[in-house]
């Protein structure tokens, strides 16, 4: 193996899914929240935050890169304030794992704002009728019922996440062992006259990683759904 | 125990305005479709809120809008059966009835599991998901989580609605059991009359968002003014006790001295039980009549006339201290010159008496 693939195509990989970890893990929180909000509350502003949340899907990729550079960057409103505490985004895999993460978003609030709709509210109003006060229904009745939507919505969150170029090589640059996750090494590899083999060899690596979470997902998905549906 | 209801709420096509008491036993909200039945079995479970006025259960004051009182409905310990069971899907049978249990305050009356599970006859099923069950297997199990979480009083919004003529006849005697064999209160929406004259201690009719009678079943049934379904589907209710049970496949009645034939109940002599006659199949004879098939023949005195404002009149009858109703034609009223106090017969098929009539 190690013969097959150097050193630096293994460190592409690792830290390929490292950032689509971490991107996925640190989205699903807020967009679980943001997905209920959307999904079950009114309030002033509903609309301009379902825009927000769907802009990174809309936009060139290098344009939210871009932003995210501007915000995130060290001179940013944001970038400036969270260096001295010791965060920092800009050229950073941090920053690879920030930019992920906000791609990846829009399609993980879609999934769990769908499952959530599906969910019948007569049967929180149930359980509430039984006694039970408003976070316990949540963990006990509407989690276990939407975990296919949170489950699907993380998955592809995931693939997005690994996938990520755009916004990932206009914010962080194409640094190796630091922000070259898997697409940005097959772009450089490319970039490089006699690298094509390196190129298809992680390509075959994307394709295979990409096809393994399908799969899992579409395991888990049926188990949670034989559960859920009784 | 009581409930003391006075709401009022702005609903899309008219305005509730309720106020009513109600005693312990089973406490029929009776009325037709839309006229605010589950408005006010939502208003005091907490599932929507009136704009003024005050609920109280049992000395427990749930909302009151001149204190600015408001229970959650968490808080306000009513066991409610929807009308479909909302069973949670994901869990078996044995934790959706325990849901509830664990919000039950320690100091109230501990909930006999055992006998709640096999009143409603859920030893069977503890390990199965609602998925897999029918839809009076589902109603029942919905009856019992309520009862687990040992609720103040038992909310029930047409729990029998959602089934098909066979599952309400299954389902209806769990409530008549569980109005004699478990000391609860019972607020039961219907508009079906034959499930008000089997369950109701007490009946509150509704009609357009107001209450527009409180009173005793058997009264409130009898009253030929009060007709919440009209007076096509009028009926009075009977208490009586059985007297014999006949070689033929006839059942003897005694209801207050009165000797009644209905088709063969399954019950034990000296069994109490109700009996609801339509008023559509009570005929009037001024003489006894000779050589007729109706086997019941009951003396009977008029007591109340109602004149429909179409063909039909409405006659409330006072047999041996039980009311009954009548539906004649006004035609028969004027020909028959009937009126307050006049003696006469009633006259009523044994076989028109329904099995689904006749209840504990």
């Amino acid at each position: 193996m190690t013969t097959w693939l150097g050193p630096a195509e293994w460190q592409a990989i690792a830290l390929s899914l490292k950032v689509a970890v971490w991107a996925t893990l640190a989205a699903l929180p807020p967009g679980l929240f943001i997905a209920f909000a959307l999904a079950r509350w009114e309030f002033p502003g509903r609309q301009i935050l379902n825009g927000l949340v769907h802009l990174p899907l809309i936009l060139p990729p290098v344009v939210t890169g871009y932003l995210l550079l501007l915000t995130f960057g060290k001179t940013g409103p944001v970038g400036s304030v969270l260096e001295p505490l010791g965060i920092v985004f800009a050229f950073r895999w941090t920053g690879a794992a920030l930019a992920a993460g906000i791609m990846a978003f829009p399609l993980l609030v879609r999934a769990i704002r769908l499952s959530i709709e599906a969910v019948d509210p007569k049967l929180e109003q149930a359980a509430a009728t039984l006694g039970a006060p408003k976070g316990w229904v949540f963990v006990t009745v509407t989690l276990p019922l939407i975990l296919p939507g949170i489950l699907a919505g993380a998955i592809l969150a995931f693939a997005k996440a690994m996938g990520e170029f755009g916004a990932t090589i206009t914010f962080v640059s194409n640094i190796p062992g630091q922000t070259q996750t898997l697409p940005s090494a097959i772009y450089a590899f490319l970039q490089v006259p006699g690298s094509e083999s390196a190129a298809i060899r992680l390509v075959i690596i994307s394709v295979a990683i990409a096809m393994l979470a399908l799969v899992l997902s579409e395991i888990a998905a049926q188990r949670i759904a034989r559960r859920v549906r009784g | 125990m009581t409930l003391s209801v006075r709401i009022s709420q702005r609903l899309e096509s008219f305005t509730l305005d309720a106020t009513f008491e109600a005693p312990a036993g089973v406490t029929v909200l009776f009325g037709r479709s839309g006229s605010g039945k589950t408005s006010v079995i939502n208003a005091i479970a907490g599932l929507t809120r009136p704009e003024t006025g005050r609920i109280e259960v049992d000395g427990t004051v749930l909302m009151d809008t001149d204190t600015g009182t408001w229970l959650q409905p968490h808080r306000r310990r009513l066991g409610y059966v929807f009308q479909d069971a909302r069973l949670f899907p994901h869990l078996t049978v044995a934790k959706n009835l325990g849901y509830g249990a664990r919000f039950a305050p320690k100091d109230a009356a501990p909930v006999d599991r055992d006998k709640v599970i096999d009143m409603l006859g859920l030893g069977g099923m503890l390990d199965r998901r609602p998925g897999t069950l029918s839809g009076g297997e589902k109603q029942r199990v919905a009856i019992g989580r309520a009862l687990f979480s040992a609720p103040r009083m038992l909310l029930a919004d047409e729990p029998l609605a959602a089934l098909d003529e066979d599952r309400k006849a299954e389902i209806l005697p769990y409530f008549e059991r569980l109005r004699d064999t478990f000391d609860i209160p019972i607020l039961y929406v219907s508009h079906a009359a034959a499930e008000v004259a089997r369950l109701a201690t007490t009946i509150v009719v509704l009609e357009n968002g107001r209450v527009k009678r409180v009173g005793p079943a058997g009264e409130v049934m009898a009253d030929p003014q009060i007709t919440p379904l009209g007076p096509g589907a009028a009926g009075a209710m009977l208490e009586a006790v059985v007297l014999a049970q006949h070689a033929d496949g006839l059942t003897e009645l005694d209801a207050g001295g009165l000797r009644l034939l209905i088709p063969q109940v399954a019950r034990q002599t000296g069994d109490a039980l109700r009996v609801h006659i339509e008023a559509q199949d009570v005929m009037l004879a001024l003489d006894r009549p000779e050589g007729i098939s109706a086997l019941n023949v009951l003396p009977a005195t008029v007591r109340d006339i109602r004149m429909g404002d179409g063909p039909g009149a409405l006659v409330q009858l006072d047999a041996g201290g039980n009311l009954i109703l009548a539906r004649v034609t006004r035609r028969s009223v004027d020909a028959m010159g009937l009126k307050a106090g006049q003696p006469l017969f009633a006259i009523l098929k044994a076989v028109s008496v329904a099995r689904d009539a006749v209840g504990v």
